[in-house]
Order: structure tokens, then C-alpha cells, then sequence
């Protein structure tokens, strides 16, 4: 291990990080507002902790090996979590504690989107904007910015990648080398921040909430600018771009550079993860449409119509957006969506969960043993697209389903044990670990109300949510730091 | 540069490795999963699993962006076939393969566009002939190359005690040999390259890059070590391809050249094709053969079998029973310098070799020709001068106001066939051969750019 080399990259990470504090001094210019300067303290102190890092141990240039780009991957979410808190600790609008101040900029970074800060409408524009920020920052990777940029500073990338994409297969590239690759999911990233951003404000936004929404709408994260969140416009248009947004954004990136490339629909139709995705959300919609509508929740056939539309495709991507209190719908409803963000977006989106795909290749196999009981001597071979998957892959997603769950069940277990209700733990465990935001219960609107604990907790699930358990999970094992 | 391989074997990944660190998008195709694996976890390259020559596969692999496609499979029909897919499908500029059969290589009217569209023919079996060839027409050099059609030549020697110059300043090479046009290009010291200059000091094991007209070199040599005699009686193991051309080539140099193979039926169909060489049935690790031949008189014993292992074991037993030299041709990269440790003096690489040859064609069209030194750490090129002192960064220019990047030094200049060491006020001019010694090929496409002539140029 060269722990040099990595201080180096962290160094000079959180270099590049601190800069993102000053958009918001600009936005707390342009409006007005006083609180500025948490963010040019944020800024200094961030700076400065990474030009100490990073001098000493300037010229330390190597190679990045398999473990040092897992360490690497998992210092950076957590330091740049932690260090994105500063500004929060050093606002006076704000007060609050430092665990709340880490919870949030966690939340924001892993594009989770669940809040303990209260009554946002009356805060300064600029933490508005901060938050937002972040998630956008977190919604494509830090690293893949990072990667795109580390390489002209002498560090290769390949690691770095691996233990950053979504999904069961890591080593797909959209162009031969990684630096191609991250630039053009940045550009497709942007390019989608700048429609959206266009479209809320042609559907009635104002150019705050239309810029600040679009990146929470694109990065799958789900923090608002209103404490009634996208309900606070109760606009049909502003919900229908969300919609469309949410759809494009949880989908894989690849998918829409390979749409773009050959400027044909046909690319959609033809991905088996993608018309699993479509499948999905149509069908939640019109269950929990047709479920309000003959309860009669909601009066009118429409109004049911965009509600259950709207919180089927934020819980479902796990973008975590609300327009109406569903925590409250009736019967099975809000469980339903609870485990349709377990399903969540698809593999090399930004949106969170155990990704469509995997969810597909475990259902095939399901049917596979189903095949082989009526034909016991058939060879039945899982496919995808039409190709065989590879046999190490379809071993990782098991792998990767059983430690999901288990996880799952310890943190449940453990936020119980500190006497937590069972509702609200088994959903603020699930909208954490899914990357979703708000939950059922005591979690439904925020987390102000959760212990110091069980915040930690939730925070370390955010995590492993974001970076698909193994890569955390693999540095806190001790097989890892032998020799 | 878009570049597609064709062949993950020894020379297309170590083609890769070369390529994808100078900034180059690489495309490998290969049918072995395992070995696509292995570069794909080691280099950031794209890999593409299939039969190189399918369109569907070619097409995947984005044939249709590629600037150069690069066939170096194990198959010369499968390379011919995957050039003339790519000119026909995809309209790739740039075709290489290679072709190892003497019987295509015969033919060279078969490659035009019309035909076989191919625009380079790579035959590693002749390139390393010639390597060898060269080491042993110039004795006590480690590398030889040539350059402006023969003319100027650049050799490796490492500094022995019993030189003159060992232990002097570079400069006293004028007085000692003041007739001579010489330049000490490069020295590399334990492994790291050193810029020398005027004052550098000679010290011995030094590896010594000289650039001299051809017919000065073995005056050069012998500053710098003993000199070697000229080799005369040359024992070659190995009746292949390789050692065949070399056979063949040495006959006509009037040397006297025995080969060892071990087939019957190899060894009747040599002594069938050579005229005066003597073919000898066996085993080239047998001591009693080698004895009997008279293994200790022999000047140089070429191991040239396709089998590492033997080459170097029989390379070592000649060795002790007496050869003055030995050579072996080592595949596995690894092995070469674990060789040259030894006591084998040279160890030949084929990939260093064959790669040299194909970065020729992937550098930009005013370099000339393109040569790996010292296992690839650093290159020297042979560059032409165009424009005018208007639209170029370097004619009508000073040697001293190139802005050469860090490690590059200008050996020699060639002009109407004449060969000039160039002092600091050289001025630099049109149609110029520049030969340049880079010892840090990161560089290289910084001197590309330098050479590029500016737009007023047509």
C-alpha cells in the first residue's frame, strides 16, 4: 500500500473540492443574502487542509494499484462528506450539530436526499444553492470528474473506475480510454442539467428553483429548495418535466450516448434492462392509480393520475421528490414503493439502489431453476440483450443480493435495538441504503428527529448505498490491510 | 490516434502497452478471453472479443473511426483479409500487417489497393535477420541502426576498461581521432540516461549511444573497449525462419557459418537450400557435438531456436565450452534482462524488434523512421526538415534555438548525403535529416508538433 500516493490524490482532491464553495458566495451575492461567509471559511479551511496534504508529498507519482483504488474511492466519499459539512457547521442561519452537518452534506453527496434541516424556505439562497450543488457534484461520481481530470496530474484511472461504476459490469467504456469516457458522461450529464433546468423554467419555476431543482432532478438526489418539496408548485407542467427527467436520468448513460450516437429510439427498445425499467414503472403507476382511485384518496381521475405517476417514478428511481404526503396513502402502497426503490435505476445511471439489471439477472435465474426442474438435462444459458452473461457475473449479483440484505437486516435490527419503530427503521434503512431521501414513518418529511446514533449509522448506509457495498465493505475487512 | 490492433499476442500487447501510453484510443481484438482480460486490467484500452477479420467484429470495435489498423494475428491470411476488409468496409487510412511467409513477401506487387489493400508489410522473421545481421558485421556493438539510407549509423557500446576514452572527458575524443565526424548521443549510467555534454566523463559498463558516418564506426568502437576482431566462424542453433535468412545472408558476407537443427527432415531441406554452410544434425545442447565442432573456436554462437529456454540453456553452454560471444533470442520480455545480467552478451527480443519497425509508420509523416532503444525507455528518430524559416519552428533556425524538449539532443544532421555533427550555430536547413535521440519518449509527440510545418505551407 502507498499511502503516499493516495494522500497525494486526496490532497489534491480536496483542492479541486474547495472550489466548489464559491458558487455559492456568488449566488449569496447575486441575492443579497449575508451568509456568505460559511462558505469562504469552508472554502479556506478545505483548501488549506489539502495544499498541506498535498505538498509534502507533491512528487509522489505512481500507478494506482487494486487495493489503493478501492481506498481511494472510499476516502474519497467519506472525506469529501465530511469536509462538504463545513459550511453547514459554519452558518449562523443554520445551528446546527456536527453530526447533522455531516448527515446532510452525506445526503446530499451520495444524492440520498434525505434532510434534517427544517423550514428551507426562509434560508439563505446561498446554502440553498449549496445543497443542491452537492448533490449534483455527487450525482455523476466525484471520481468520474475526477478521473476525467486526475490523469493529466500522472494518475491513471482504471482502478478508480472500476470501484466507482453502478452495476455488475465494470469494465464497459464508451470510448477505448477511460478519460473519453468520463468526459462524455459528463457531457451528457450537463446536457441534461441544461435541458431540465430550461424546462422548469419554461413550466412557471422562477430561475432559482429552476436551476437548483434541475440538479437535484438530474443527479437522482431529491433535495428541494421548499420544505413541501416539488409539492410546493402544485404545478401539473413542473411535475410532468420532473417526470420525464427522473425517466431519462435513471436510466443508463451509455444507453443515451449510444441513442445519440446512431440518433435512433430503436436503442431503447432493444436493452432488456431498459424495457424492464419502462415495464416497471408503468405498472406501479397504474396499480397505485387505480388503487387511489377506487379508494377515492384524491377527487378527480387526473389529480390521482399525476400524483401516483409523480411519487411512482422519484420513489421508484429513488430520486425521493414528493408532491404529496404518499407515507400516508393507504394499505399496501407506500411499502410497494419502498421496495420499488430496492429495484431502483439502472446500472450507470445516477439514481440509486441494487440497479434493474441485477434485479433482471436474479429473476432469470429464478426462472432458469424453474426450466430445469420440467427439462432436467437442458443447458439453459442467461442472456442479456441477446448475449450470454458471463458466469463471474451472474456469481457477483448473488454475492452482491445476499450482502444487500444482510445489510439490510443488521442496520434494521440496530436502529430497532435503539428503539426505533419498526416502520420507520425498516424505511429509513431502506431510503438510505437505496440512496431514496424520505421514508415511511417518523422519516417520512426529514431526520431531524432520529438520534445521534442511528444518524451515524444511517450516514455509513448512505454510503454503502453509493458505492455498492463491496467497495466499502472490502476496507473494513481485514484481508485487505495484510501485507 | 484511433488505433485497432488485430492479435493480442506478444507483439500486439506490447504494441498496445507502447501506443496506449503516448495518448493513443487502442481497440484490441483477440478470440482469447483471458489474455483480453489481462490488458484490460493493465492498460486503459478497449477490447473487443471475436475473430479479427469478421466485419460485425471490426465493426464493433469501431474500425469505422480507426486511422490505423494494425493485423498482427498469427495468421498471414487472417491479417491480408482483415486489411482488405477494413479498406473495403471501413475505409481505414492506414493498413499494416504482418506476413511472414517468403512466398506472399515474394509477391510485393500483390499489395496494392486493388488487390491486397496493405500499405505496410511488417515480417518480423527479416527484421530480426537484419538485426543480427548488423550486430555481427559490427563486433562489440550492442545495437546498430542506420540511418539516411546506410550512411549515418548509430551504435551501443558498453565502455570497457581497456578504452582509450574510459575514464576521459567526451571532448578528448577529438584529439583522439580528429578525422572522425562523432557524436556521443546519449549515455545511459546503471539504467538512468544521461544528456551528456563536453566534460562528461567516460566511466566503464557505461552503455554508450554513438552516432557516427557508417565507415567510422570501428574507430569509434575502439575508444571505447577493446576491439573485437571481426567475426569470421559463426555457429547458428535453430534452422528456422529465422536462422535460415541468417544463414543465407551470411553465406554471401563470406563467412563461415555451421547450423545445428535437430529435424532430419529441417536439416536435409538447409543443406539442400545453403551452398556453403554445413549443416549439422542435432541437438544444440550437446556438449559432445559442440565440442566436436570445435565450439571454442567459434567467434559468435547464435541461438535462434523458437524455444526460450533451450536458447538461453545451450546459449550458456557455449558459452562455457568456449564461444567468444553468444546470442540468444529471448520472446518472453521478462527474460531479456534477466539474460543480459548473465553471461549471454546479447539477447534478442523480437517484440522490441518487430515494435521499432510498426512505430515507424504510427508516428507523423515527417519522421522518417522510428527506433526503440534500451527496450523501448527511449527512441531515436530520423526526422525531415520542411517549409521555410516563415511557417517552420526549425529551418533557417540555430541548433542551439531549437526548443528541443527536456532529453532530446540532435545527434546529426544529413544534408545532400553528407553527414554533419552539428555545432550550436548549425543552422538548420530545408530538406534537412535530422537524427534525434529522445530519452524520454513522452516527448515525442511534442517533436512531432515541432516538425509540423505551420499553415502557409502547401
Amino acid at each position: 500500500m502507498q499511502l503516499f500516493v493516495i494522500q497525494r490524490i486526496l490532497g489534491l482532491l480536496l483542492v479541486i473540492f474547495s472550489f466548489s464553495m464559491l458558487p455559492p458566495v456568488l449566488v449569496g451575492l447575486i441575492y443579497d443574502d449575508l451568509s456568505i461567509t460559511p462558505f469562504i471559511k469552508g472554502f479556506l479551511l478545505v483548501f488549506i487542509v489539502g495544499i498541506i496534504m498535498w505538498f509534502p508529498v507533491r512528487d509522489r507519482k505512481r500507478e494506482l494499484r487494486l487495493r489503493e483504488g478501492f481506498l481511494v474511492v472510499v476516502l474519497f466519499w467519506t472525506v469529501l462528506g465530511i469536509s462538504g459539512a463545513a459550511p453547514f457547521m459554519f452558518s449562523n442561519a443554520l445551528q446546527i450539530s456536527l453530526v447533522d452537518a455531516v448527515f446532510e452534506s452525506i445526503s446530499a453527496l451520495t444524492t440520498t436526499g434525505a434532510t434534517v434541516i427544517v423550514g428551507l424556505d426562509d434560508l439563505p439562497k446561498s446554502i440553498l444553492f449549496y445543497r443542491q450543488q452537492l448533490q449534483w457534484l455527487g450525482g455523476m461520481g466525484i471520481i468520474v470528474l475526477a478521473v476525467a481530470i486526475l490523469p493529466m496530474l500522472g494518475i491513471g484511472g482504471i482502478q478508480l473506475y472500476r470501484a466507482e461504476t453502478p452495476g455488475p459490469v465494470k469494465d464497459s467504456k464508451l470510448t477505448p480510454r477511460i478519460k473519453g469516457t468520463a468526459k462524455l458522461l459528463w457531457i451528457i450529464y450537463l446536457a441534461f442539467t441544461v435541458a431540465c433546468a430550461l424546462a422548469y423554467y419554461l413550466a412557471g419555476m422562477d430561475i432559482f428553483d429552476a436551476v437548483t431543482h434541475s440538479f437535484s432532478t438530474i443527479a437522482i438526489g431529491g433535495f428541494s429548495t421548499h420544505d413541501a418539496s416539488m409539492g410546493y408548485f402544485s404545478s401539473h407542467a413542473i411535475e410532468l418535466v420532473a417526470v420525464v427527467f427522473m425517466l431519462l436520468s435513471g436510466a443508463n448513460f451509455s444507453l443515451h450516448f449510444m441513442a445519440w450516437r446512431s440518433l435512433s429510439l430503436k436503442t431503447y427498445q432493444m436493452d432488456s434492462e431498459f424495457r424492464l425499467y419502462g415495464f416497471l414503472m408503468i405498472t406501479l403507476t397504474i396499480i397505485c392509480l387505480a388503487y387511489l382511485y377506487f379508494m377515492h384518496i384524491y377527487g378527480s381521475f387526473s389529480e390521482s393520475y399525476y400524483h401516483a405517476m409523480f411519487q411512482v417514478v422519484s420513489i421508484a428511481t429513488t430520486t425521493g421528490f414528493t408532491t404529496t404526503d404518499y407515507s400516508h396513502w393507504p394499505g399496501f402502497l407506500p411499502v410497494l414503493l419502498v421496495f420499488a426503490s430496492f429495484v431502483g435505476g439502472c446500472a450507470g445511471s445516477t439514481g440509486g439502489g441494487m440497479k434493474v439489471i441485477r434485479v433482471l439477472l436474479l429473476f432469470k435465474q429464478g426462472w432458469r431453476e424453474v426450466l430445469r426442474l420440467i427439462h432436467p438435462n437442458a443447458r439453459i444459458a442467461i442472456k442479456l440483450n441477446k448475449k450470454p452473461v458471463e458466469r463471474n457475473i451472474i456469481q457477483a449479483v448473488w454475492g452482491f443480493f445476499s450482502v444487500y440484505v444482510a445489510v439490510f437486516t443488521v442496520f434494521m435490527l440496530i436502529l430497532m435495538a435503539t428503539g426505533m419503530d419498526q416502520v420507520t427503521a425498516f424505511s429509513a434503512v431502506a431510503a438510505t441504503l437505496n440512496n431514496l431521501g424520505p421514508g415511511l414513518g417518523e422519516v417520512a418529511a426529514n431526520y431531524k428527529g432520529v438520534g445521534d446514533f442511528s444518524k451515524w449509522l444511517l450516514c455509513l448506509s448512505m454510503l454503502l448505498g453509493r458505492l455498492e457495498i463491496f467497495t466499502l465493505l472490502v476496507v473494513l475487512t481485514p484481508a485487505f490491510w495484510k501485507k | 490516434m484511433n488505433i485497432v490492433i488485430l492479435g493480442a499476442g506478444q507483439v500486439g500487447s506490447s504494441l498496445a502497452r507502447s501506443l496506449a501510453s503516448e495518448d493513443n484510443d487502442i481497440t484490441i481484438i483477440d478470440t482469447d478471453k483471458s489474455s483480453l482480460r489481462e490488458l484490460r486490467e493493465k492498460l486503459d484500452v478497449h477490447t473487443q472479443l471475436g475473430y479479427a477479420s469478421h466485419p460485425d467484429i471490426l465493426e464493433m470495435a469501431n474500425a469505422n473511426d480507426a486511422d490505423m489498423l494494425i493485423a498482427v494475428t498469427n495468421s498471414d491470411e487472417v491479417n491480408m483479409m482483415a486489411c482488405q476488409i477494413a479498406y473495403s468496409l471501413f475505409r481505414t487510412p492506414t493498413r499494416i500487417a504482418r506476413v511472414r511467409a517468403a512466398g506472399y513477401l515474394k509477391h510485393q506487387e500483390l499489395f496494392t489497393p486493388e488487390l491486397i489493400p496493405v500499405d505496410v508489410l511488417i515480417s518480423p522473421e527479416q527484421l530480426i535477420t537484419d538485426h543480427i545481421y548488423r550486430l555481427i558485421s559490427n563486433p562489440g556493438t550492442l545495437q546498430v541502426i542506420d540511418f539516411a539510407d546506410g550512411k549515418v549509423r548509430l551504435v551501443s557500446v558498453k565502455a570497457f576498461h581497456e578504452g582509450p576514452l574510459v575514464g576521459h572527458e567526451i571532448q578528448k575524443i577529438i584529439e583522439h581521432l580528429p578525422e572522425v565526424k562523432v557524436r556521443v548521443a546519449a549515455i545511459f549510467r546503471k539504467g538512468k540516461a544521461i544528456i551528456p555534454s563536453g566534460h562528461t566523463v567516460i566511466k566503464p559498463n557505461d552503455e554508450i549511444f554513438v552516432i557516427a558516418s557508417a565507415q567510422h564506426i570501428r574507430a569509434v568502437v575502439s575508444e571505447l573497449r577493446s576491439v573485437d576482431k571481426p567475426y569470421k566462424r559463426i555457429m547458428i542453433a535453430g534452422g528456422g525462419n529465422v536462422g535460415r535468412r541468417l544463414a543465407d545472408a551470411l553465406e554471401e558476407g563470406r563467412y563461415k557459418v555451421k547450423i545445428i537443427e535437430k529435424s532430419p527432415e529441417v536439416a536435409t531441406q538447409l543443406a539442400e537450400s545453403l551452398d556453403k554452410t554445413i549443416v549439422l544434425e542435432g541437438d544444440a545442447a550437446d556438449e559432445s557435438l559442440l565440442l566436436e565442432e570445435n565450439i571454442e573456436d567459434v567467434d559468435i554462437f547464435c541461438a535462434l531456436t523458437n524455444d526460450d529456454e533451450a536458447n538461453i540453456l545451450s546459449a550458456m553452454l557455449a558459452k562455457r565450452l568456449g564461444a567468444s560471444k553468444v546470442m540468444s533470442l529471448v520472446n518472453r520480455t521478462v527474460y531479456v534482462d534477466l539474460v543480459e545480467s548473465g553471461n549471454i552478451d546479447h539477447a534478442i527480443s523480437p517484440q522490441h524488434i518487430t515494435i521499432g519497425a510498426l512505430l515507424t509508420h504510427v508516428r507523423g509523416g515527417d519522421i522518417v523512421s522510428v527506433h526503440s532503444l534500451r527496450k523501448g525507455a527511449a527512441e531515436v528518430i530520423e526526422v525531415v526538415a520542411h517549409g521555410d524559416k516563415e511557417n517552420s519552428r526549425v529551418v533557417g533556425r540555430k541548433r542551439v534555438d531549437l526548443k528541443l524538449p527536456p532529453g532530446a539532443t540532435v545527434g546529426s544532421i544529413v544534408r545532400d548525403n553528407e553527414v554533419i555533427i552539428p555545432h550550436q550555430d548549425t543552422v538548420i536547413e530545408e530538406n534537412d535529416h535530422l537524427i534525434l535521440f529522445l530519452s524520454d519518449k513522452r516527448y515525442i509527440p511534442a517533436v512531432e508538433k515541432m516538425f509540423q510545418v505551420g499553415l502557409g505551407y502547401i
